[in-house]
């Protein structure tokens, strides 16, 4: 599977990760090359095999929908790049 | 000091021979003199050592200590430690002193372990060379010229050269087994859920696993025990008594039943990794095993299999690190989204970006049934030939890579080629089994691996077979020049 630079760039930013012309083509054909080496699972047949999401197949736990944690805003706040009155900021976005 | 085990510290600590602080010094000056030239080390937290060390004494003084009470251990840096900066080897985290405490790190700290600091890995554990670290490579203690291997590359070179007595690693792919390989360590990957992943930041969740590190298959039992158990803060944790990890350490293996996949001993594997192992088959007989050729069919589409399920969740997990809430934030934003694009591009390197990358493509619009379902697909195939092998042996005996240690330098600028070297560990991921390394012999003079995978919960067993195979060889008891 190659891909071209279009590709590479609607990746880029759904993944929400800047590139620079300059990083286009190294990226590009390095993506090519991983996504050649995945292209060989094309080769099994797989039609009638159930896909396995936890190797011990176990059923997502459950809890009573109870209160356990207590708040830590002010700590998580403490490690944040820019806060004011106990929000996170960010650059505006509605005009 | 530093020649003995964690098992013989232990003793001495116990006996009061030895004291948690003289101990802890000792090794802080060890550090100090020589992880200059490994980088085994992203952070030193000599300060707090030296405070769970005399207070590890006071323990031992009243008589209430554990195996593990003021044994000087180091953790990989993406376990979380309240108070401590866990960079997860990346410029993303640089800053990030985490509010919060991992769950095995809470563990050793209530057994009353010490810890030296925070290792060295490939950035947010994608690797397997550790010369991915924002921090710069991590040199390989029995050739500096090589990597330690990685992810765990860090905790692999700090027990080696005798930085700390054992450590902890994660393994998502390899990340223990495969540098304990490169070091002649002996490294446990757990069964998928066994010991909790709350507090060790995310890179493939239904992939990643934490265990110890350590010089002898009997430090890994003491480790494990303070490791392994539920964790209702874990939703994949699993909710199954833990056994004694020592206890059955000196069972006899006659009788054991241990499977060669002849996929692993094809083409593409170092001639003295294969002869060393054709030895360890003739140790594991002399000592009562009987050996069988078995098949794992589908082991060549874990490789492709793999990459596609770790970088899908690693591209989801990674999403948080959106320069909003912690982390690293680009300068002077002109709008969100060049904020978010910016703040990830800056922060992250070249090959989480890659990954992240192909996980963004795989789950995209269109492509998912082509990707994720089917390599989830494979994934299934995988267990089966497992499933299918523990039917007529109890474990499996293969090496953990196809080369000892590679030089510095001479795979980074090709990932395909870096990927191939997980080659013979991702199929225990994929299936979620357990899986022991430990070295098998030294080739001009770097260590080879080999490793026993077994069926889930099996790690007791695990360790018992390695103890064994340890008692009548010394390939463990061997130190790199000048460490």
């Amino acid at each position: 599977m190659s891909l071209d630079r279009t590709d590479v760039e609607k990746i880029a930013h759904l993944a929400r990760i800047a590139i620079s012309e300059d990083e286009i083509p190294a990226t590009t054909a390095k993506l090519s090359g991983i996504l050649d080496l995945i292209d060989k699972m094309q080769a099994v047949d797989t039609s009638n095999v159930t896909p396995l999401a936890h190797p011990l197949e176990t059923i997502q736990r459950l809890r009573a929908d109870e209160v356990t944690e207590s708040n830590q805003r002010d700590a998580y706040q403490a490690i944040a790049p820019a806060t004011e009155e106990g929000l996170y900021l960010v650059p505006k976005v509605i005009e | 000091m530093h020649e003995k085990t964690l098992a013989e510290l232990s003793q001495a600590l116990q006996s009061k021979a030895l004291s948690s602080v003289e101990l802890t010094q000792h090794y802080l000056k060890r550090i100090e003199q020589l992880d200059g030239n490994l980088n085994s080390y992203i952070t030193v937290t000599a300060e707090s050592a030296l405070e769970q060390a005399a207070a590890a004494d006071a323990r031992i003084a009243a008589g209430n200590a554990t195996a593990l009470t003021g044994i000087p251990l180091a953790h990989k840096d993406l376990f979380c430690t309240q108070g401590q900066r866990t960079s997860c080897g990346s410029k993303m985290l640089d800053n990030f002193i985490s509010p919060y405490e991992s769950t095995v790190t809470q563990r050793f700290l209530d057994a009353g372990a010490v810890s030296l600091g925070k290792t060295n890995l490939d950035e947010f554990a994608m690797g397997s060379s550790t010369e991915s670290s924002f921090y710069g490579p991590t040199r390989n203690p029995w050739d500096t010229d090589r990597v330690p291997g990685g992810s765990s590359g860090g905790s692999a070179a700090a027990v080696a050269g005798r930085l700390c007595v054992a450590a902890t690693g994660t393994d998502t792919g390899g990340s223990i087994r495969q540098p304990a390989g490169f070091t002649a360590l002996t490294g446990l990957k757990p069964t998928y859920g066994r010991v909790s992943r709350w507090g060790m930041v995310a890179y493939a969740s239904s992939l990643d696993q934490g265990g110890p590190m350590a010089r002898t298959a009997e430090d890994c039992a003491l480790m494990l025990q303070v490791m392994a158990g539920f964790d209702a803060k874990d939703s994949t944790s699993v909710d199954q008594p833990v056994p004694d990890y020592s206890a059955g350490l000196n069972d006899s293996l006659k009788g054991l039943r241990i499977g060669l996949p002849k996929e692993y001993f094809a083409a593409g594997l170092d001639a003295a990794t294969s002869d060393a192992i054709s030895a360890a088959v003739k140790q594991f007989q002399a000592l009562g095993a009987e050996i069988k050729e078995i098949s794992l069919p589908n082991a060549e589409l874990a490789i492709p299999a793999y990459y596609v399920i770790a970088p899908a969740e690693a591209s989801s997990n990674l999403s948080r690190f959106d320069g909003v809430r912690f982390g690293y934030r680009c300068d002077n934003p002109a709008d969100l989204t060049d904020l978010y694009k910016r703040s990830r591009a800056e922060g992250f390197g070249a090959e989480v970006k890659r990954r992240i990358m192909v996980g963004t493509y795989a789950l995209s619009a269109g492509y998912y049934d082509a990707y994720y379902l089917k390599a989830q697909k494979i994934r299934r195939l995988i267990k089966n030939d497992f499933m299918a092998a523990y039917e007529q042996v109890d474990v499996i005996l293969c090496p953990t890579s196809p080369t000892p240690a590679f030089r510095i330098g001479e795979k980074i600028d090709d990932p395909v080629s870096l990927y191939l070297t997980d080659i013979y560990t991702i199929t225990a991921n994929l299936a979620g089994v357990p899986g022991v390394a430990l070295p098998a012999g030294f080739a001009n003079g770097l260590p080879l691996g080999m490793q026993l995978l077994g069926p889930y919960f099996s790690e007791a067993r695990l360790l018992n077979i390695a103890h064994q195979y340890q008692q009548v060889t010394d390939w463990h008891q061997r130190a790199p020049a000048g460490y």
